[in-house]
């Protein structure tokens, strides 16, 4: 199956968009984003993939001409994970900070927008 | 809106995406194949620069400008969340309360990994444009390496071994250094961020021009960055509000 890697990273999008709506607590809401997130670079390296390429590292044992992944999407997906690892971090301090002034991280018990 | 409305509400927006994402995969190169036209691009011109790692040379030569962007989201990040941590006025910070030291084997298991964890750490920042690797890795790393501390140890033994105002500091100057870069190449070849240093010998240590250089300021933002970062979140565990005594036991039931 060609498309199954692609599909992979798809589902694991719509997988965390899921969990995000059907969640009773903000933690578990950051988790999902951090699963739908994982999603993209799952698709990311799946688009840079080659049968048989190897890494895009060269060495003495693989000289430049040798066939590897694509390093672009490779390079897309670092900044990826870090964006996504200093949002997550971000998030859950905001988890904290609403746990502290409302009592509760059960999205559906925070009904007001309060300072 | 109610639970039912929302379930309907979901599940169009997801058919929606999922139809979109097909329709997109569809059209695709199929997964493995030799169609890869960026590659054919972004690899002969990391070999004209002396990289060996060319995802190193993506990263920080040829889309450097993006990195530093991203680099700037961690700064922001880090920033917001000490803003939001930090103590409120009716809060105040409470000593460590006579804590179980942890077991043996941990601690010997900790401190063997310790001095291993960082100079992987370390590594991996200083041959990031040869070898797999680079500043954002082998700093995350030597950021949760140090941590090592306060599993094998205590909260204290942690506190004592990382002043944070250092790694504060340590961070801007890495974020700055990472911009001055940037600045020296746009005096010097030209072009903001232009690789403007002698590429040296193919994979070799002393190669890539100015890659080696940005590996190691964010390697330091980033390391240091994820120290204060840990450390807010750290802080909480320790924070108590003033009025609410029942709040303290939870809350010294829940600390590690």
């Amino acid at each position: 199956m060609s498309v199954y890697a692609y599909a992979v990273g798809g589902a694991l999008v719509l997988i965390g968009g899921v969990g995000i709506a059907r969640s009773r607590n903000l933690v578990h809401a950051v988790g999902c984003l951090f699963i739908s997130q994982s999603g993209t670079y799952v698709f990311l390296l799946a688009v840079g993939y080659q049968k048989g390429g190897s890494a895009p590292v060269f060495g003495s044992t693989t000289p430049p001409s040798t066939q590897v992944a694509d390093p672009v999407v490779q390079s897309l997906t670092l900044t990826d994970v870090v964006v996504s690892a200093t949002v997550t971090a971000l998030l859950l301090a905001l988890a904290i900070q609403i746990d502290k002034t409302h009592g509760t991280v059960d999205p559906d018990e925070l009904t007001s927008l309060e300072g | 809106m109610s639970r039912t409305l929302r379930w309907w509400v979901l599940g169009a927006g997801l058919a929606g995406v999922g139809l979109a994402f097909l329709l997109a995969v569809v059209d695709l190169p199929s997964f493995g194949s030799v169609l890869h036209p960026s590659r054919d691009l972004a690899v002969p011109a990391a070999v004209q620069h002396g990289t060996a790692n060319v995802v190193a040379s993506v990263t920080f030569d040829q889309r450097g400008l993006d990195t530093l962007v991203e680099e700037t989201i961690l700064f922001g990040s880090v920033v917001a969340v000490a803003a939001l941590l930090r103590p409120a006025e009716d809060e105040r910070l409470q000593r460590e309360r006579g804590s179980r030291p942890p077991l043996e084997a941990t601690r010997l298991f900790g401190y063997l990994l310790l001095p291993l964890t960082l100079v992987v750490g370390l590594d991996l920042v200083a041959h990031g444009h040869v070898t797999p690797g680079g500043g954002f890795q082998g700093g995350i790393m030597l950021a949760t390496g140090l941590h090592l501390l306060y599993v094998a140890g205590r909260y204290r033994s942690l506190e004592e071994l990382r002043p944070l105002p250092l790694f504060e500091t340590a961070e801007a100057v890495g974020t700055a250094a990472f911009v001055a870069m940037g600045f020296a190449g746009l005096a010097v070849a030209g072009s903001f961020l232009a690789n403007f240093l002698p590429f040296g010998a193919f994979g070799q240590l002393l190669s890539a021009g100015t890659v080696p250089l940005l590996n190691v300021a964010v390697g330091i933002a980033v390391g240091s960055g994820g120290v204060v970062l840990l450390a807010q979140f750290f802080r909480q565990v320790f924070l108590v509000t003033e009025d609410a005594d029942e709040h303290v036991d939870e809350k010294g039931a829940a600390r590690p």
